[in-house]
C-alpha cells in the first residue's frame, strides 16, 4: 500500500524507472513523419568578412533541399535575435563572423547524413580580420571594434559596481595587512551528456507552432518566440513549447541558440517538421560558455586576523555577444555575494564586460549567476590572507565568520542573508576529516620533503531567484508556479513551471505535496515542460526549483487543504474550527475516530460537496519569494603532490552542506556528489583556451577533460540543517552548492602543500605541468 | 561528426583482403577495431573511398608462445592482451601497457595490429613493443615478410607497410627467468593519450647486470621512439641508482617532444626522465622476482 513519506525521506526517484530502462524520451528520440534535418556550416575563422557563400555544390546533392543564409533570414527580420541580457546575437551572419565555429549557413535535407554532406559542400569565402581574444586588450582604445552593429564603437559592454568605493579604499589603506592576487577563472563548458537540439513543427492549417526543445525554461522561450516572431504571425496561444526528458542542463540549456531559430524558420517555410541536433563538438565549441572572469582581488585585515575590507575588480569576457542568462538588473549576476561567509566592514566590487572573438556567454554553469566566481575568489583570498598572517586557515575562518546570532545578516554589498551557522558546518567537517591529526601529519611529511596540503572552502551560496522587486528576465518576474488537481479517487496530478534536467522533481515535488496533503508520492503524477498544460514559470536553473517552485507546490497544497477542511467539516457535521489536521486526514478534536481522509474528502469534492462551495479539489499558486535563500557549507580537501610529475592526488574530500530542511536526503547526496565532481573539473582538468588567431583549444572531449570516475575521489558528505526562516518548507536549494564550493577547497589544498616553498597561487585548472613548473622554479624535483 | 560516404568490404580470407587492397591501392583503408580510423572519418579528416574490414577473417586473433617468440595475432584486441594469463604471468611490460590504453570500451574493440599500423606516435603499443624488441609480420601478394619494429615506423602515421600489405602478426622474444619489464604512462585523465609514457624491457644476467635492455618512448617525438643511447648506458652494467639516473637523463635528451595542451616540451622531456627512472626500477625489481 502506498505511503505518504513526505519531507526528509530518501524516496527512490520515480523517474529512474524509465531512465535506467532506456525509456527516457529525449529530443533526438522524437521522429515525425516527413521530418527534415538541419546541419550547420560553421566558420573556421574567429573574425572574418564573408565575401561569398556558394551553395551550388550542396544543392546538387540529391536530398539537399535548401541552403539558408543570414541574407535569407534577414528578409524576415530574423538574422538577429535578442539575448537574455539586452544584447543581440546573430542567428546567421549577413557579412561578418565573430568567432570560430559560429553558424554561417544551414543546410536542410531529407536525411541527417545528407544534411552533413550538404554542409561540407557549401563553399564560403572569407577575408580574415584582426582577432581579439584577450579581453584586457579588447578594452584598450586601439583595439579593433568587434561589434560594428552597435552605436557605441567600443568593445566595452557595461560597467557594474556595488559597495562603497571610497570607504573600502580607506579601509584597505588603514589595514595592517593586505593581500592582492590576480585570479583567472577559466572559460569552461557545461558539457551535458545530451547536446542541444529541437524539433520544430509548423502546422500551416492551424497556424500553430510546436517546438520540442532542450530548454530549462520552456515558458520563457514561448514568450520570447512570440515577441521575436510576432511580426510573422506567431502568437503566443499558437505556440507550444515542449521540453522532453533532458540529459543535463546546468545552465547551458537556458539560452536560445541560432539552430533553434533556423529550425523554426525552416519548418514555417516548408510546412514540415525540422529536426536540429548539434553534435558534441558543436556543443562545446559554439554553445554558451561559463566563467571566464579575470579578477584582481584584495583583502585587508588587522594584525589579529580580523578581516576588514574587500575589493574585487573584474574583467568579464563575454565573447562576441553578451548572451549570459542573468536577471536583467544583474549584468554580473550575483557576483556581489563575494564577501562570502565573512563579516566585512567595507567592500567594493566592480565588473566590466568586454567583447572578444569567442563564442557568446557566459551562462550560470551550475551556479546561481556568477556565484562560483565569487565564492572561489573569496575562499582563495581567505586562504592567502590566513597564510600571510601565519594563522591556521580554519582558525582564521572561525574568527571571521558571520556569527549565527547575526542572522538575518545584512552584507556590505546589500544582501540580507536569511540564516546560517558557518561555525557549525566547518567544525563538523574538521571533525569528520580529523583536521588536527592531518596538520600534524603534514608537518612531519614536510620535514621529509613530502608535499601534502589541506584546503578549506567555507562558501555561502545565494540562490532561489527571485523576489519580483529585483529579479526578472526580459521583464518576466522570477516567480514560479504549481497547479495541483486532486482527482475523485484521491490521486493527483501536479504541474510546475520549472523543468527537471536530472534533479528529480517528479520525486521531490511529489514528496512536498505528500508532506502537505498526505497523498502518497506514488499517487501523485508530477508534470513539467509542456507550456500547453503547465502553469507559467521561469524554469529550472540557479538552484531555484526548491526555493521557488517547491514553495509554490507547498502553498498550492495548503490551499487545497483549506478547501478540504470545509468539505471535511461538511462530511463530519462539525465546525471547521473543531477540526484538526494530521497528515492525510482531518479529525474532530478529542474524537480521533471521527475522521475523514484526504482521499474521502477528494471523493466528496466531486460527489457530495457542500452547497455554496465550488466542486472539485484543485489549486494554483504563483510563489514570489520574499528573499533569496543562502545555502552554505564547509569543504575540506587533502592532497598529495607527486614531486616528479606534478600530479595532484586528492586523498580525501569531506563536504558538509547546509541547504536548510531537506526534502530527499538521497537526492541531496546525489546532487552534492555530482556538484563536487563538477567542481573538481575546473580545479584540475577543464578549460577552453584560444590561440592568438582565435582557434579553439579544448573543443572536443579529446582535450576538454571531463573527469571520469577514475579521477573522482570518494566524496565524504554530511549535512547540518539551518532552516530558511522565510521559505514555506524551510528549504534552501542545493543543486549548485558543491560546484560553487569545491574548486577553492582543491586549489587551497594544492597551494597549502607548497606555501612553505614560496608558492602563492596557481590558476585553475591546476595541471601537472603547472605544478611541475612552480616546483622546479623553487628547486624541487625528483 | 558524420563521415562522408564510402564503400565497405568484408572479406572472409586474407588473400581476398590483399586482392582488394591491390585493386584500390591508396583509396582503400584497412579497418580493424576502428578506434582510430572511424573517429578520423567522422571528423572528415580521413575520407577513404573503400574500407576493407578484416573482422570476418579467421585466425588473426591469438596469443601464443612458439619457437622462442611470443606471437600475437594482429586482430587481438587490447582487452584480450590485458586479460591474457600468458601475458600477465610472463610479460609485465605488455600487461602494463594494455591496461592503460584508452578506456575499457576502446580496449574491447581496438586491436594491437591496427594500433601499430596506424603509427600514431601517441599509440602505446609502439613504445611498449619497441622496448620489447618486437618485429611484425606483413602479408601481401607475395606472401609474408618480417619487419623489425625499429624499421617499421617511418614517420607520423606512416609505416614501412606497402599499400597492398596487411600487418598480420607481432612477435617478441619469449620471456625468460630473469627478464622484467614495465610501462608507465602519465596522462591528463584516464583514456587520454600520454603526456609521456615509457616502456622498459630488460634481461638481467646471473650477475645482475643488464644483458638486454629496451626503452621505448611514447608521444614525445614524431614517431614512437627507441631510446638507444639510454639503453647503451645500461647495457652490461648493474642497474644501480646512479646508472638508472644517467640512463633516464639520456632518454630525456633522446626524446623530441612538442609543446601542446599536454604541456610544454621541457616538461615532457623531464617526464621522460622521471618515468624512465621509475620504469627501470620497477622492471629491475620484477626481473629479480618482485611483483
Amino acid at each position: 500500500m502506498a505511503v505518504a513519506h513526505g519531507m526528509g525521506h530518501s524516496v527512490k526517484r520515480k523517474e529512474d524507472a524509465r531512465f535506467i530502462r532506456g525509456k527516457g524520451n529525449y529530443i533526438d528520440d522524437l521522429k515525425l513523419p516527413g521530418m527534415l534535418y538541419l546541419d550547420i556550416v560553421r566558420s573556421p575563422y574567429a573574425h572574418a568578412k564573408i565575401t561569398a557563400i556558394r551553395a551550388e555544390k550542396a544543392l546538387a546533392i540529391p536530398g539537399v533541399l535548401a541552403v539558408i543564409t543570414g541574407r535569407d533570414l534577414d528578409k524576415y527580420g530574423l538574422a538577429w535575435m535578442p539575448t537574455l541580457m539586452s544584447d543581440r546575437q546573430m542567428v546567421l551572419p549577413i557579412d561578418t563572423v565573430l568567432y570560430q565555429a559560429q553558424e554561417v549557413a544551414a543546410v536542410l535535407a531529407t536525411q541527417r547524413y545528407i544534411a552533413a554532406d550538404g554542409a561540407a559542400a557549401v563553399e564560403v569565402d572569407y577575408e580574415p580580420l584582426p582577432v581579439v581574444v584577450d579581453p584586457k586588450k579588447a578594452l584598450r582604445p586601439d583595439a579593433p571594434v568587434l561589434r560594428e552593429d552597435r552605436e557605441q564603437k567600443t568593445n566595452h559592454i557595461w560597467h557594474w559596481e556595488v559597495g562603497d568605493r571610497d570607504a573600502t579604499a580607506r579601509a584597505l589603506e588603514q589595514a595592517d595587512v593586505t593581500v592582492e592576487e590576480d585570479l583567472y577563472i577559466p572559460r569552461i563548458h557545461v558539457a551535458s551528456i545530451e547536446t542541444c537540439g529541437c524539433v520544430a513543427q509548423w502546422d500551416s492549417v492551424d497556424g500553430k507552432l510546436t517546438l520540442w526543445m532542450t530548454t530549462q525554461a520552456p515558458h520563457a522561450i514561448r514568450t520570447v518566440v512570440a515577441l521575436v516572431a510576432g511580426h510573422l504571425g506567431l502568437a503566443e496561444h499558437k505556440i507550444r513549447v515542449v521540453s522532453p526528458d533532458i540529459g543535463g542542463g546546468f545552465g547551458g540549456k537556458v539560452p536560445v541558440y541560432p539552430g533553434y531559430v533556423v529550425a523554426v524558420a525552416a519548418s514555417v517555410l516548408t510546412g514540415k517538421p525540422v529536426k536540429w541536433i548539434e553534435d558534441r563538438m558543436e556543443n562545446i565549441q559554439a554553445d554558451s560558455f561559463a566563467r571566464d572572469y579575470h579578477i584582481t582581488a584584495e583583502l585587508g585585515a588587522k594584525r589579529d586576523g580580523t578581516l576588514t575590507a574587500l575589493r574585487f575588480k573584474t574583467i568579464a569576457d563575454h565573447g562576441a555577444f553578451d548572451a549570459a542568462a542573468n536577471p536583467s538588473k544583474f549584468p554580473a549576476g550575483l557576483f556581489s555575494i563575494c564577501t562570502g561567509s565573512y563579516d566585512f566592514q567595507s567592500a567594493f566590487v566592480e565588473v566590466d564586460g568586454a567583447y572578444t572573438n569567442k563564442p557568446p556567454g557566459g551562462i550560470a554553469y551550475r551556479c546561481s549567476f556568477r556565484v562560483t566566481e565569487a565564492s572561489y575568489a573569496i575562499e582563495r583570498m581567505a586562504d592567502i590572507m590566513a597564510h600571510e598572517l601565519k594563522m591556521d586557515p580554519a582558525e582564521f575562518r572561525l574568527k571571521n565568520f558571520i556569527r549565527p546570532e547575526a542572522f538575518p545578516y545584512k552584507s556590505p554589498l546589500g544582501w540580507t542573508y536569511d540564516s546560517g551557522n558557518y561555525q557549525g558546518a566547518l567544525k563538523k567537517a574538521m571533525e569528520m576529516i580529523g583536521y588536527t591529526a592531518l596538520r600534524r601529519e603534514q608537518a612531519e611529511k614536510r620535514t621529509r620533503g613530502e608535499l601534502m596540503g589541506i584546503g578549506i572552502s567555507s562558501f555561502t551560496e545565494i540562490v532561489g531567484a527571485g523576489p519580483s522587486h529585483s529579479f526578472d528576465i526580459l521583464g518576466l518576474k522570477m516567480f514560479d508556479s504549481a497547479e495541483i488537481r486532486v482527482h475523485p479517487t484521491g490521486k493527483a496530478v501536479a504541474r510546475f513551471g520549472t523543468k527537471s534536467q536530472g534533479q528529480g522533481h517528479e520525486t521531490t515535488y511529489a514528496q512536498v505535496i505528500a508532506h502537505e496533503l498526505g497523498i502518497p508520492e506514488d499517487d501523485i503524477a508530477v508534470e513539467e515542460g509542456d507550456t500547453d498544460t503547465a502553469p507559467y514559470g521561469l524554469g529550472t536553473y540557479a538552484s531555484r526549483s526548491t526555493p521557488v517552485a517547491a514553495a509554490a507546490g507547498a502553498v498550492a497544497a495548503r490551499k487545497i487543504r483549506d478547501k478540504a477542511r470545509k468539505i471535511a467539516a461538511h462530511l463530519l457535521e462539525a465546525s471547521e474550527s473543531d477540526l484538526e489536521w494530521e497528515r492525510g486526514k482531518f479529525f474532530v478534536k478529542g474524537s480521533p475516530q471521527r475522521a475523514k481522509t484526504i482521499q474521502e474528502i477528494a471523493f466528496a469534492a466531486y460527489t457530495n460537496h457542500p452547497q455554496g462551495l465550488e466542486a472539485g479539489l484543485e489549486a494554483v499558486a504563483y510563489y514570489d519569494p520574499p528573499n533569496l535563500t543562502f545555502p552554505f557549507g564547509s569543504y575540506i580537501c587533502v592532497v598529495d603532490i607527486d614531486k616528479g610529475t606534478g600530479e595532484v592526488k586528492i586523498r580525501r574530500f569531506v563536504a558538509v552542506d547546509d541547504c536548510g530542511n531537506i526534502i530527499n536526503p538521497m537526492i541531496v547526496e546525489g546532487q552534492v556528489h555530482g556538484g563536487l565532481t563538477m567542481g573538481l573539473a575546473p580545479a584540475l582538468y577543464e578549460e577552453i583556451t584560444y590561440d592568438d588567431d582565435g582557434n579553439i583549444r579544448g573543443g572536443s572531449f579529446m582535450d576538454y577533460l571531463l573527469p571520469t570516475s577514475m579521477e573522482t575521489p570518494r566524496w565524504e558528505t554530511a549535512n547540518t540543517v539551518t532552516p530558511s526562516p522565510h521559505h514555506p518548507l524551510g528549504a534552501k536549494g542545493v543543486g549548485e552548492s558543491a560546484t560553487v564550493g569545491a574548486p577553492a577547497a582543491i586549489a587551497n589544498a594544492v597551494i597549502d602543500a607548497m606555501w612553505h616553498l614560496g608558492v602563492r597561487h596557481i590558476d585553475i585548472p591546476i595541471t601537472p605541468w603547472k605544478v611541475w613548473k612552480v616546483l622546479r622554479q623553487n628547486g624541487v624535483t625528483e | 561528426m558524420i563521415p562522408g560516404s564510402f564503400e565497405y568490404f568484408s572479406p572472409q580470407t586474407l588473400p581476398e583482403a590483399v586482392t582488394l587492397l591491390q585493386r584500390y591501392g591508396e583509396d582503400a583503408k584497412v579497418l580493424a577495431g576502428g578506434h582510430s580510423l572511424i573517429p578520423l572519418m567522422k571528423l572528415r579528416l580521413a575520407a577513404p573511398r573503400y574500407l576493407v574490414d578484416l573482422s570476418r577473417i579467421d585466425g588473426l586473433t591469438y596469443i601464443r608462445e612458439s619457437e622462442g617468440f611470443l606471437r600475437v595475432g594482429a586482430l587481438t584486441r587490447h582487452g584480450d592482451i590485458e586479460t591474457s594469463d600468458v601475458i600477465r604471468s610472463g610479460y609485465p611490460l605488455l600487461a602494463d601497457a594494455a591496461r592503460v590504453i584508452a578506456d575499457p570500451l576502446v580496449r574491447n574493440m581496438g586491436t594491437v595490429g591496427g594500433s601499430l599500423a596506424h603509427a600514431d606516435p601517441a599509440g602505446d603499443w609502439g613504445a611498449a613493443l619497441l622496448a620489447a624488441g618486437a618485429h611484425v609480420v606483413a602479408t601481401g601478394p607475395r606472401g609474408g615478410r618480417t619487419i623489425p619494429l625499429d624499421e617499421f615506423f617511418v614517420g607520423t602515421f606512416t609505416t614501412a607497410l606497402q599499400p597492398d600489405e596487411i600487418l598480420t602478426e607481432i612477435g617478441i622474444p619469449q620471456s625468460q627467468k630473469n627478464s622484467g619489464g614495465a610501462y608507465l604512462k602519465l596522462e591528463r585523465k584516464v583514456g587520454d593519450f600520454a603526456i609521456a609514457a615509457v616502456g622498459v624491457g630488460l634481461l638481467l644476467s646471473s650477475t645482475g647486470a643488464c644483458e638486454q635492455v629496451g626503452i621505448g618512448l611514447c608521444n614525445v617525438g614524431p614517431t614512437s621512439l627507441r631510446a638507444g643511447q639510454a639503453e647503451q648506458v645500461l647495457r652490461g652494467k648493474k642497474p644501480d641508482d646512479a646508472t638508472i639516473a644517467r640512463a633516464a637523463e639520456t632518454a630525456a635528451t633522446e626524446s623530441d617532444p612538442a609543446d601542446d595542451l599536454r604541456g610544454p616540451a621541457d616538461y615532457k622531456r623531464d617526464m621522460v626522465r622521471v618515468l624512465t627512472a621509475r620504469a627501470l626500477r620497477l622492471a629491475v625489481g620484477r626481473a629479480k622476482g618482485g611483483a
